[in-house]
């Protein structure tokens, strides 16, 4: 049986991070795939290309805990990835989502 | 105005980035790039036998040269069966480019004949990875797999170019120019400063260098900085031959099978230098329980590697060269005359025990009669067990890039096709295989690659008949309850060396067997030497997986 971990409950802090990556397919491979083999849970993923399409913005929804900092340098490690900016859970971008997953 | 199929513009595009010997196997899918390579003057191709012996065979150059050597695939199994030996150049941050064959751009998607998902499938394992949708991209693509192949922590690229890429002709003004690495990381004077500091200031101070300074090419620097600061240096797998293990300041391997006084000494050091090394499992142990009492320097070029394991006092991102030229005016000359006759006390109560050293038919003996027999100048590979620990204790490795071994993945059949590599990038040198039968086992179709290119490769097989370190475990951990450890039936490796086209000489039945190996050694041409090795012989000391360093067995 699979184990649900609150990690609301167990009180930790989310953070939104916000990801400007080279837009071509494969690239929410590489930052996806990053995240589910260190076995650190993304808990909402948004990404839509810029203006000029020749990148995209990523805006990921994670839980701090002790591992976020090397998550982050795991991250900016990335080839495609540009910059990554990191924002407290209280950024709009996911909190006016939240009408569409009620 | 320049015109060609994406296969040809491929084959240029390595001309120029100076590349003269792939390995690898064709297939449908890379059919027109090997056609293009048949007719191309300047590179070599190496015909494997398996992709994996290819992978190993450019990481082998690799490892020899520094520079990202090239091998090669076809779709689906060619691309899976290569994995393994891109993975090993992961962990190992050995700069290589993959460039395999895909399906045709519409038969993506569709389960073609040989089709297997290899961008998909490698993003966990390379640096970086391409699927090439055009052939125009193979200008910026192709440099682009070499440069971030080299710049900053080495690793290896994949690049998968479906087979009507490779024949889609491409125009073009010019070459793009030829890839050189990324600048080196800005130093951080303020960080190198306090280091420097620390350094001066303690009174027991180790310096543990990592694979980071064979890659970065900083071992003399590295000698000089313990020479001037009076510092006893311990080696990673990785790092053995950054300094010379003769040197007086040399306190060795650290770590699983270290010596018991390597580890004593790190036990009690105040402060850890750590340069180009990574905190692994196998060298550190029970990461809280690692040099309790030190305060800790880390130099790495990649920044993701600090804080990782261990907390560092001054973490400094940088070039291992760079770092140690910075700091090495602002570091005091120390005798430490107190600190290091303890260490050369710790040295005589706790050596590494190598019993039966003089026999060149036990384990330590045939590694220092193997010595014995040539100069600094022969490479040393080796596969992954039992003998790879011995020869990391008792060879006396001399030079950076002398040896060649899978430490991070642990590959067994990462030998022979590796010391295949070493000898096509390096004809002038001996390159001597240690395996052992478990592991030649894993890649031996390699040896008709080594019979048809008739190198100068001596493959020297310790055959104890079965997975060594596997029986080792179970008789020290599982309570003495051996299982699929021990072969049933022996193989005769001096027919399989026959059958193969090889010369084989057996120690077993020799008259005088240091004679006949050293013989063996110094006529040319590739040969495998067997020699029969107990079973019960184990690699001591032995800290248990999960358990401190301080806790070794033997």
């Amino acid at each position: 049986m699979s184990m649900v971990i609150d990690r609301e409950a167990a009180g930790l802090v989310k953070v939104v991070l916000e990801l400007e990556v080279a837009n071509h397919a494969g690239v929410m491979s590489h930052i996806c795939g990053l995240f589910a083999r260190r076995a650190f849970n993304v808990e909402g993923i948004l990404c839509m290309p810029l203006p000029d399409a020749t990148r995209s913005r990523i805006w990921l929804l994670v839980f701090e805990d002790q591992r976020l900092e090397q998550m982050i340098k795991q991250v900016e490690k990335l080839e495609d990835v540009i910059s990554v900016v990191r924002h407290g859970a209280d950024h709009a971008v996911f909190e006016r989502l939240e009408t569409f997953f009620r | 105005m320049k015109q060609m199929t994406g296969a040809e513009l491929i084959v240029r595009l390595l001309e120029r980035q100076g590349i003269e010997t792939v390995c690898g196997i064709p297939g449908g899918a890379i059919l027109p790039f090997y056609d293009a390579i048949g007719q191309c003057d300047t590179i070599r191709h190496v015909l494997a036998r398996h992709e994996q012996g290819g992978g190993f065979m450019a990481q082998g150059m690799a490892r020899v040269s520094g520079k990202p050597e090239v091998c090669l695939a076809s779709s689906g199994p060619g691309a899976t069966n290569l994995v393994t030996a891109i993975a090993d150049a992961k962990l190992d941050s050995i700069p290589m480019v993959a460039i395999t064959g895909q399906v045709p751009l519409g038969m993506i998607g569709t389960d073609a004949f040989q089709e297997v998902d290899t961008y998909g499938m490698t993003i966990p394992l390379t640096k970086h990875n391409f699927l090439v949708r055009d052939a125009a991209e193979l200008l910026e693509v192709i440099p682009e797999a070499f440069r971030i192949a080299m710049s900053g922590r080495p690793g290896p690229v994949l690049v998968d170019v479906p087979k009507d890429v490779q024949c889609q002709l491409v125009s073009f003004d010019d070459y793009p120019p030829v890839a050189a690495p990324d600048a080196l990381p800005a130093l951080d004077l303020a960080a190198i400063e306090k280091a420097a500091e620390m350094i001066n200031a303690a009174e027991q101070p180790v310096l543990y260098l990592g694979g980071g300074v064979i890659h970065s090419g900083a071992s003399h620097l590295a000698v000089t900085l313990a020479e001037q600061g009076g510092l006893p240096t311990t080696m990673t797998l990785m790092a053995l031959g950054a300094m010379p293990i003769d040197h007086p300041l040399s306190i060795g391997m650290l770590g699983m099978h270290g010596a018991r006084y390597t580890n004593y000494v790190l036990e009690e050091s105040d402060l850890l230098i750590c340069v180009g090394a990574r905190f692994d499992d196998r060298a550190i142990g029970k990461a809280a329980e690692f040099c309790p009492k030190a305060k800790i320097i880390h130099v790495d070029i990649d920044p993701a590697e600090l804080h990782k394991i261990k907390t560092a006092h001054v973490g400094i991102t940088g070039d291992v060269t760079q770092v140690i030229e910075a700091l090495l005016p602002l570091v005091q000359v120390k005798l430490r005359k107190r600190w290091l006759s303890h260490v050369a006390s710790l040295k005589d109560r706790f050596p590494l025990a190598m019993p039966d050293a003089d026999n060149p038919r036990s384990h330590y003996g045939l590694v220092h009669a193997v010595a014995d027999a040539l100069d600094d100048e022969a490479v040393i590979a080796t596969d992954v067990g039992q003998h790879q620990m011995w020869v990391a204790q008792a060879y006396p490795f001399r030079r950076p890039r002398q040896w060649l071994t899978s430490g991070g993945l642990g590959t067994m059949g990462f030998g022979l096709p590796t010391a295949i590599g070493a000898a096509l990038a390096a004809p002038e040198r001996t390159v001597v295989c240690f395996t052992g039968d478990g592991s030649l086992k894993m890649n031996i179709q390699e040896m008709a690659t080594l019979a048809e290119e008739d190198l100068n490769v001596k493959i020297v097989l310790m055959n104890n008949n079965s997975l060594g370190l596997v029986y080792q475990q179970q008789t020290l951990f599982y309570g003495k309850r051996p299982v699929a450890s021990k072969y049933k039936r022996a193989v005769d490796f001096l027919k399989i060396a026959e059958g193969f086209g090889l010369e084989a000489v057996n120690l077993d039945t020799a008259d005088n067997p240091a004679a006949t190996l050293a013989e063996a050694l110094q006529r040319p041409g590739p040969c495998l030497i067997h020699c029969s090795i107990d079973r019960e012989e184990f690699v001591y000391p032995m800290v248990p997986p999960g358990a401190a360093n301080t806790e070794m067995i033997g």
